[in-house]
């Protein structure tokens, strides 16, 4: 889809490097993100996929390379303000406010906006598509199960409005149910238009999901392909898909 | 009897203006995780600044009524005490803030004495009559009861501040998202809050309720001087940890639980003592309260945890 579409891409990365003190966690990767497309980050842990995700939505900086969102270099640009621009970052280990209620967090992703009309109609939408965090709104978010806080970590993310969501392991250590209904959810979201980039070390499932991939390997990007290629890619079913080469 | 209702009610003047005090404390620590030993200052700096405003406009018009004078006075101190704790943040804390925690301690340390020393330039050495523009004609609500309009100020205001900062931060957007970055600065930021605004907000916040403090214990007292933020700091901090450090409930509860213990301990402490100590030693309470809550219970009184980000 990508080498025909003659349309810019909403997310580059060139040559993005990225440090933890000296060393060298990201060491120069490329990657182009299409509009409406889901493109999962696969690769082992400690490869860097949370590390690059954290720089693209502004936590951590660059040691290197460049960030151009929708035409516009963006790699000094604060987190704050590139949720402004519409990236929305789902963290590792889902970041929820604990001691705040699940509806306190709800409504914190919908911080930068002043539509109260649409932000309620929003929140209706999340409920819908989250029934069981709709019996849960007055509780302290500390309380819910991991599932239930992935869920409203996610639909915190979406009260922003985003244009481009990062969403870094949404399966870790859920169960393979609660799982499946978190998937249906991305799904649903990419239908409406949203630009996804997907980390998972849940390979399978992310890249039948996916239309394209790319397998990261010690802070570099190994591999790339279209989600099928990369299926069947005798080099990734050994690496991460749990089979013999 | 009408002793110890006397000494509560001195207690609850006293109290209210730690619990203010103890707020600021309490705030920040709760948003950084930093003691701010400077605040005290903070409250010296509110009263001498609504002393040198008052006095100049007595002078320039004689005729103001004095409600309207203690008003501007308020006013001004606020201001500056914002200012003052604004620029407190940016120019001493911001670039410590991931620095280990014994570099922003110490400093606090520092501001507090060099904002000591300022006031000494500006203001002298001098004790100053600090004007009493609300009357402190005792009245007798009750037999043997004395209580006068600025005590009966001090008490109504400090309830007024408090509700309406308990209010603005468990029911407003702000307050959320003040309370959101208490708990994880970076997650805060992903969701679109500035967390350094919030955090200059809070230092400011909590530098306007010193402010008004200030201007009450000076009020009370009659006088005002350099060195007058130092004890009052320290019982409000004390007041902070008695409640649980970094949360809100707690430093009002500290603040009026310490004025209450202090107030009805100095009444008490000659028989106590058999003699020994007179009521001049009613400081003792303060510390002797801290020592014994934070022994049995190091959180304090309504604190669960000490800190998520220790
Ligand atoms: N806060 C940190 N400080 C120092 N090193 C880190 C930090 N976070 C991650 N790293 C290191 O950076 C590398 C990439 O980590 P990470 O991005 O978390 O990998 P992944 O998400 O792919 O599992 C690892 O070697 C990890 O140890
Ligand atoms: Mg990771």
């Amino acid at each position: 889809m990508s080498n025909s579409n003659p349309v810019t891409p909403i997310l580059q990365l060139k040559d993005v490097k990225i440090a933890y003190g000296g060393i060298q966690a990201v060491k120069g990767i490329d990657l182009e993100l299409y509009r409406g497309e889901l493109v999962c980050l696969i690769g082992a842990n400690g490869a860097g996929k949370t590390t690059t995700l954290n720089a693209l939505a502004g936590t951590l900086g660059l040691a290197g390379g460049e960030l151009i969102y929708d035409g516009e270099a963006i790699s000094t640009m604060p987190a704050h303000k590139r949720l402004r621009r519409g990236i929305a970052l789902v963290p590792e280990g889902r970041g929820i406010f604990t001691r705040l209620t699940v509806e306190e967090n709800l409504r914190m992703g919908a911080y930068i906006r002043n539509d109260s009309a649409a932000i309620e109609e929003d929140l209706e939408k999340v409920y819908t598509m989250l029934p069981r965090v709709k019996e849960r709104l007055q509780q302290v978010a500390g309380t819910l199960s991991g599932g239930e806080q992935q869920m409203v970590a996610i639909g915190r993310a979406l009260l922003s409005r985003p244009r481009l969501l990062l969403l870094d392991e949404p399966s870790m250590g859920l169960a393979p149910l609660v799982v499946e209904k978190i998937f249906e959810v991305v799904q649903t979201v990419k239908d409406e238009g949203v630009t996804i980039l997907l980390v998972e070390q849940n390979a399978n499932l992310a890249l039948e999901f996916a239309q394209r991939g790319y397998v990261m390997d010690s802070g570099k990007i190994s591999i790339t392909g279209s989600g099928e290629e990369l299926l069947a890619n005798p080099a990734v079913r050994a690496a991460y898909l749990g089979e013999a080469a | 009897m009408d002793t110890l209702l006397q000494q509560l009610l001195n207690g609850l003047v006293v109290g209210s203006v730690y619990a203010l005090v103890a707020l600021g404390y309490t705030m920040v620590y709760g948003i950084l995780g930093l003691i701010n030993f400077a605040h005290g200052e903070v409250l010296m700096v509110g009263a001498l600044t609504a002393l040198t405003v008052i006095t100049t406009l007595m002078g320039v018009s004689p005729d103001m009524p004095p409600l309207l004078l203690l008003g501007i006075g308020l006013l001004a101190a606020m201001v500056v005490c914002m200012i003052v704790a604004f620029l407190m943040e940016r120019l001493a804390y911001r670039k410590l803030r991931n620095a280990p925690r014994l570099a922003p301690l110490i400093t606090a340390i520092g501001v507090s004495f060099l904002l000591q020393t300022l006031a000494m330039i500006v203001w002298g050495r001098n004790y100053h009559t600090f004007p009493q523009l609300i009357s402190t004609t005792p009245m007798q609500p009750i037999e043997g009861v004395y209580i006068n309009p600025i005590q009966i100020t001090t008490i109504v205001a400090s309830a007024i501040i408090m509700v309406g900062l308990v209010l603005l931060v468990t029911r407003t957007k702000l307050g959320r998202a003040m309370r959101a970055t208490a708990e994880n600065h970076r997650v805060a930021s992903l969701m679109g809050v500035d967390v350094n605004k919030i955090i200059s907000l809070t230092f400011v916040l909590g530098a306007a309720l010193a402010a008004v403090a200030g201007v009450l214990f000076a009020s009370n007292y009659g006088i005002a001087h350099y060195a007058m933020g130092f004890m009052p700091g320290l019982k409000a901090f004390t007041a902070a940890v008695l409640g649980g450090i970094g949360n809100l409930g707690g430093a009002m509860l500290g603040g009026i639980v310490l004025g209450l213990v202090e107030a009805v301990g100095a009444g008490y402490i000659e028989h106590l003592t058999f003699g020994f100590l007179n009521s001049s030693y009613q400081d003792i309470f303060a510390f002797v309260i801290l020592g014994i809550v934070l022994i049995f219970r190091p959180t304090g009184l309504l604190g669960e945890r000490v800190s998520d980000r220790a």
